[in-house]
């Protein structure tokens, strides 16, 4: 990579095959998404029992149901993301390659991003059928994709944290909450705005904390991820 | 390990002595507040504890910082002493604070903005402990953990001011209005006098206890080394 013409080109290569890696891999074993997929499917069932969501909350209720379903159901995946490069000595391989350590960082950033996503595009339809009612709105799209960015990049920093530690998988949750209290207040905060149609200016100050953490974050975890996975 | 400097006995000697000048001047120099009469005398440790805890995590992420650029292992005793210190005094802080707002509030606890802040900071604190007991290898413990500090130092005032904003455009039901104009007073100048005071005590409180953890992190470090030494 120092030699070549183009590095800028040649770094977003990098990425796009750490991408296809994951994205492949995971299309031919689908033990990622499926499970989380199905824990996410629980989650809302059990929400359905521990509080009745009776049509009169179901605006108010909604967001913090998806988010908290969202989050539990994201750090299986980055536990698993990361768990397979670890087990197997991917990791060992990945940096063995002669690109830019950050281009890795981003590279399971963007996969464990798309993992979320397709969760969530499966999980919305799914619930506005169950409890009937339509969150498919263009607005709360918006914000479940900025709350998975700012999610996804702290995420993935701690998860490959988490993974080189004893205790391991136990570890991402303890570590990842306190430090994404930001996003999930916002992204609850923006997503009830848009579902119970509030004017734009009472929404608007949650869209920038999530943009704003977004964009902190992804800058720290491409500074910091280099200390990370050094060894 | 060399036997103790003569600095950090003065500063032991002079936290007791301060500790027993600012109980005096909470009890005898301070004047009674007319509403909150008594209650209000936790105010003063109450400020105090919560400013070490701010002081700790503040040494906290730069030792972090500095660490990750030195990559000097006293770096990193100097952030996890800090820690540890700051994780005991933010509870004692959010304890006096709970007993302050049984009376003036009618609650031990409500999702104020700081009180809030206070809770998450001392779960990052307590998930760095954690941790760092899943890390065996000096070097990369020091590593990871001067990485989390950094992540939750930039993360508590983004969450404090999220929060806010929600306290803003929600307002907290228990107490009516904002929960932090509830039992507020004007201050006396024997009051601010008592308050220094007592910020000025818990300050030269926190720098010796600071030296005696690095002291021990140290004496840890060196038996570490003994015991490798001799496992060969």
């Amino acid at each position: 990579m120092p030699t070549s013409k183009r590095p800028s080109f040649d770094y977003l290569k990098a990425i796009g095959a750490i991408v296809w890696k994951d994205l492949a891999s995971e299309m031919r074993s689908r033990e990622l998404l499926s499970a989380m997929l199905v824990f996410a499917l629980l989650v809302i069932l059990i929400f359905n029992f521990a509080i009745e969501l009776q049509p009169t909350l179901r605006t108010t209720i909604t967001p913090g149901v998806l988010w908290v379903t969202f989050a539990f159901a994201g750090t299986l995946g980055l536990n698993r993301s990361m768990a397979i490069e670890k087990d197997r000595g991917c990791l060992d391989g990945l940096l063995l390659a002669p690109v830019d350590r950050s281009a890795i960082y981003f590279g399971k950033a963007l996969g464990n991003l798309a993992f979320m996503l397709i969760i969530a595009m499966i999980v919305l339809p799914i619930y506005s059928l169950l409890y009937n009612i339509n969150i498919l709105i263009p607005g709360l799209l918006l914000v479940v994709l900025l709350g998975s960015i700012g999610y996804v990049a702290v995420g993935t920093l701690l998860s490959s944290m988490a993974v080189q530690t004893r205790t391991r998988e136990v570890l991402l949750p303890v570590l990842l909450f306190p430090v994404i209290v930001p996003v999930l207040l916002a992204a609850v905060k923006a997503s009830s705005g848009f579902l119970q149609n509030l004017p734009m200016n009472e929404i608007w100050p949650w869209l920038n904390i999530l943009i704003a953490y977004d964009v902190i974050f992804t800058a720290v975890a491409f500074i910091v991820f280099d200390y990370v996975i050094e060894e | 390990m060399k036997s103790q400097p003569k600095l950090l006995t003065l500063l032991t000697v002079l936290s007791v002595i301060l500790f027993i000048g600012a109980l005096a001047m909470v009890f005898l120099y301070a004047p009674l507040e007319a509403v909150m009469n008594y209650v209000q005398k936790i105010f003063y440790f109450h400020i105090a504890n919560a400013w070490v805890g701010m002081l700790g995590f503040i040494v906290a992420a730069t030792a972090g910082v500095i660490y990750l650029v030195k990559k000097d292992l006293k770096w990193d005793i100097v952030e996890m002493a800090a820690v540890e210190i700051s994780l005991v005094f933010f509870f004692i802080a959010i304890i006096t604070g709970s007993i302050w707002a049984k009376p003036s509030w009618g609650t031990f606890w409500t999702w104020d903005a700081r009180l809030t802040t206070a809770a998450i900071l001392e779960m990052i604190y307590l998930a760095y402990l954690l941790l760092r007991k899943g890390i065996e290898d000096p070097e990369r413990r020091a590593r990871f953990s001067a990485v989390y500090t950094l992540i939750g130092a930039i993360s508590v005032p983004v969450s404090f001011l999220s929060i806010r904003i929600w306290q803003t455009i929600h307002p907290a039901v228990i107490g009516g209005g904002t929960s932090g104009a509830q039992g507020s007073f004007g201050m006396t100048p024997a009051m601010l006098m008592t308050m220094f005071f007592c910020l000025a005590t818990f300050s030269v409180i926190f720098v010796a206890l600071l030296w005696y953890r690095i002291r021990l992190g140290r004496l840890a470090e060196q038996v570490d080394q003994l015991k490798y030494q001799f496992m060969q």
